[in-house]
C-alpha cells in the first residue's frame, strides 16, 4: 500500500493531520491526502467539526480564568509585607 | 530622546501587584496554595536581584517575567523524568483504544458521533463548558501544561518543547490524544 492510499483509509493518520493543521502546519502533500480522507469518511469529518469547536472552548475557558478577579486574603498579605520589610531592613 | 525609566517600590509590591500576580498564577497552575507560594517566592526572589532592575519595563512587567519562569519550572516539576515519560507512553499506548492496530479505523466503541456539541444552544454550551472543564482536570499534568502554554500564552511549539524538554514528535502526539481524549470524554458525560 502506497502512502497516500494508506491515509485514504487511515483515521488515525487522518485525526492527527487534522489536530497538526488546526496549530501548526502540514505539507501540501498531507493537505490533499486529508482532504481525500474527508471526502470518504463521515466519521472523520464529524471529528473535525467537533475539535475545532473544543479548541474554541478551551481557548475561552484559559481566557476566562485569565481575567478572573482573584483576590489574596489580607492575612497572607500583611504576612508578606512583613517578610519583604524584614528583607528590605536587613540590607 | 527621552526614554522613560520605570521605578522599583518593593514596599509597595504587595499592595500594587500581589492579586495581579496571584491570579495570573493561579489561572496557569489552578491550585490557591501553589499559587500564593509563587507569588512570595517571586517577591523574594525580585528582592535579591533589585539591583539589576534596568528600569526599562514596568515594575510589574518585570515582576511578571520572574512568576513566569517559576510557572515554568512548576511544569517541568510535574513533568520530569519518570512522570514524563510515564506521559508520554500513555499517549502513545492509549491510541491503540481509539484505532484498529492493523488499519488505523475508528473501533466502534471509539467512532464519533454527533452529540450536543454540535448544537448552537447557549444553555447546552454552557453545561459542554461545565463538562469540558471536569475532562480537563483528568488529563495528566504534562499534557495541561502543554495545553495551558499554547492556548492560554500561544506560545510556539518550539519554546514549549525547549522548556518542556520534549521533542516535536512527543509534543504531536501528546496534542492528538489530549483531544482524542476531551472529545470523547464530551461525548461520555453528555447526556
Amino acid at each position: 500500500m502506497g502512502p497516500l492510499k494508506k491515509i485514504v483509509y487511515n483515521c488515525h493518520k487522518a485525526t492527527f493531520l487534522i489536530e497538526k493543521k488546526l496549530i501548526g502546519r502540514i505539507t501540501l502533500r498531507e493537505e490533499i491526502e486529508l482532504r481525500i480522507h474527508l471526502f470518504g469518511c463521515g466519521v472523520c469529518r464529524i471529528y473535525q467539526r467537533q475539535t475545532k469547536k473544543i479548541t474554541g472552548m478551551i481557548r475561552q475557558l484559559f481566557a476566562d480564568s485569565a481575567n478572573s478577579e482573584k483576590h489574596l486574603d489580607d492575612t497572607f498579605k500583611k504576612d508578606l509585607q512583613g517578610k519583604i520589610e524584614n528583607e528590605l531592613d536587613k540590607n | 530622546m527621552i526614554t522613560k525609566t520605570y521605578q522599583i517600590e518593593p514596599r509597595n509590591w504587595v499592595a500594587t501587584h500581589a492579586d495581579y500576580l496571584y491570579a495570573y498564577a493561579i489561572a496557569r497552575i489552578n491550585d490557591e496554595e501553589q499559587a500564593k507560594d509563587l507569588v512570595q517566592d517571586t517577591f523574594l526572589a525580585a528582592l535579591q536581584k533589585v539591583d539589576k532592575f534596568e528600569g526599562k519595563s514596568s515594575e510589574r512587567t518585570w515582576l511578571t517575567a520572574i512568576l513566569k519562569y517559576k510557572i515554568i519550572d512548576v511544569y517541568r516539576k510535574k513533568s520530569s523524568g519518570l512522570v514524563a515519560n510515564a506521559d508520554v507512553q500513555r499517549a502513545e499506548q492509549e491510541e491503540s483504544d481509539f484505532f484498529e492496530p492493523e488499519d488505523g479505523h475508528w473501533t466502534r466503541e471509539h467512532a464519533p458521533a454527533s452529540f450536543g456539541i454540535d448544537d448552537h444552544d447557549p444553555v447546552v454550551n454552557k453545561e459542554l463548558n461545565n463538562i469540558l472543564q471536569k475532562c480537563m482536570q483528568k488529563l495528566p499534568a504534562l499534557w495541561l501544561s502543554i495545553f495551558t502554554m499554547k492556548h492560554m500564552d500561544d506560545q510556539s511549539t518550539d519554546a514549549i518543547c525547549s522548556e518542556l524538554k520534549l521533542t516535536q514528535s512527543n509534543f504531536w502526539v501528546i496534542i492528538h490524544r489530549t483531544k482524542l481524549n476531551l472529545r470523547a470524554c464530551l461525548q461520555k458525560n453528555w447526556i
